[in-house]
């Protein structure tokens, strides 16, 4: 074992942070490291929370964060923000909201852009997370970017997923029904100091009592004031007796193989991307081809029948 | 792939004009960097962490209030206390031209005051980036 991968067991922020950046360029040293850390994981509870852009996302993980290290626990946090599909450049601006935290030795914060991957998250999120429970983080906190409708990605990566609303989006929770309103293990909505509240609280209820599946457990709807620390202590507790939930009814284990089914998709996408379009004989043909296609020389179908023949025999 | 410039942009201490500081990170944004954003009032201690957890390639501080002299020190001298010196630092503000070059010594290896063009930060950070 080297010294990098022995140092991220013992929980040393450096080498965290390292194999993480290593991670995140897909550096051969970081797929080396996972096959060590991999089988000193699944200790962490993996919470994901996502919603629109402004919902408070942020600032609910902070005050999640101190909740549970009342506790004694240890937290880490995966801040995703986007990467600009002209620059791949990204600013990123949440731990603007949890620099309180900044000094906490039992806290992990980082910051990651999305470098292109769609559905909310980036690419090594899943390292990632088994880097953070690895290292003995008890909690672990995934924030999306601030998503529309269809960005839902995390419910494979989280073991328990908060859907976080604010009041005032009134007849927009209509329209996103379908995508984000289906995939909360608890709702929140935030900024409860706003007009509109119990009105959006009856919508998301109204649509729990039409499209909720789970027989034996209720999605509930909470309401917080994360800028004062309201409603807090009963969100941990909802948070806690979902994790007892997937436990008791051995939902755990189902939710766990999911995410490795969308860790192993992802890095499979990914080796096969690199193999075609870095290392292959195709590499420098990818441009011609394409110029091909433009100009209706050919079509895009049989372009990739023959780059997928040449890969896979 | 190719590797990208992490960069952390903090304003230390008291001091509230942050335009300078967020014009800089849009910049390195579209330069294709990845510009981590803490906003105001941080300390020495707070920069330092973040920059570890981050695993940043340069820091970028920025102060208009005169105290850089205390506080762009207290960032560097814990950054080799930390074995950090890997990092870049780079600073902007209101600096007067003789304060440059302790700075410099103390280890801002770059400073830029008002009417510096963003693309000559850009430059000077890809040009100086330690690893």
């Amino acid at each position: 074992m080297n010294d990098i991968t022995s140092n991220v067991l013992k929980g040393d922020s450096r080498s965290i942070a390292r194999l993480i950046t290593l991670a995140e360029n897909n550096d051969p040293i970081a797929a080396n490291a996972m096959k060590v850390i991999h089988p000193k994981t699944g200790n962490a509870h993996v919470i994901g929370i996502t919603g629109v852009m402004g919902s408070g996302k942020s600032t609910l993980i902070f005050e999640l964060s101190r909740e549970y290290r009342k506790k004694g626990l240890k937290v880490g946090i995966i801040a995703i923000d986007p990467t600009s599909p002209f620059s791949g450049g990204a600013l990123l601006g949440d731990r603007i909201r949890m620099m309180e935290l900044a000094t906490d030795a039992g806290v992990f914060i980082r910051s990651m852009g999305t470098r292109g991957m769609l559905g909310g998250l980036t690419s090594a999120v899943y390292d990632v997370v088994e880097i953070l429970d690895a290292s003995g983080k008890d909690i672990i906190f995934v924030e999306t970017v601030g998503v529309g409708q269809a960005e839902v990605d995390v419910i494979k990566l989280a073991d328990t997923t908060l859907v976080t609303l604010v009041p005032g989006l009134g007849d927009s929770i209509q329209t996103i029904k379908a995508g984000i309103m289906e995939i909360a293990d608890i709702y929140v909505v935030n900024k409860a100091d706003r007009p509109g509240v119990e009105q959006a609280v009856a919508e998301i209820e109204s649509l729990i009592d039409i499209t909720c599946s789970e027989k034996d457990r209720k999605i509930p709807v909470l309401t917080t004031i994360a800028k004062q620390s309201k409603g807090i202590v009963e969100l941990v507790n909802e948070i806690e007796n979902h994790k007892n939930y997937l436990k008791n009814t051995k939902m755990f284990e189902a939710q766990r193989k999911k995410r490795y089914e969308a860790e192993l998709i992802e890095i499979i996408r990914k080796r096969l991307m690199n193999l075609i379009f870095d290392e292959s004989i195709f590499k420098d043909k990818v441009e011609s081809l394409i110029d091909q296609i433009s100009k209706k020389k050919v079509d895009p179908y049989t372009v990739a029948d023959e780059i997928l023949g040449k890969i896979l025999k | 792939m190719e590797r990208k410039i992490r960069v952390l942009i903090a304003k230390p201490g008291l001091d509230g004009h942050d335009r300078g500081a967020k014009v800089v990170a849009r910049a390195l944004r579209d330069a294709g960097m990845e510009v981590i954003y803490t906003g105001l009032h941080q300390t020495a201690d707070m920069v330092v962490e973040t920059a570890i957890q981050e695993d940043v390639d340069v820091i970028g501080l920025s102060l208009l209030s005169g105290a850089h002299m205390t506080l762009f020190v207290d960032v560097t001298k814990l950054l080799k206390q930390r074995g950090m010196q890997d990092v870049l630092v780079v600073g902007g503000g209101i600096i007067p031209e003789q304060d440059a070059p302790k700075l410099k010594k103390a280890g801002v290896s770059g400073i830029f005051g008002p009417g510096t063009h963003c693309d000559e930060i850009v430059n000077f950070i890809k040009k100086n980036v330690k690893r």
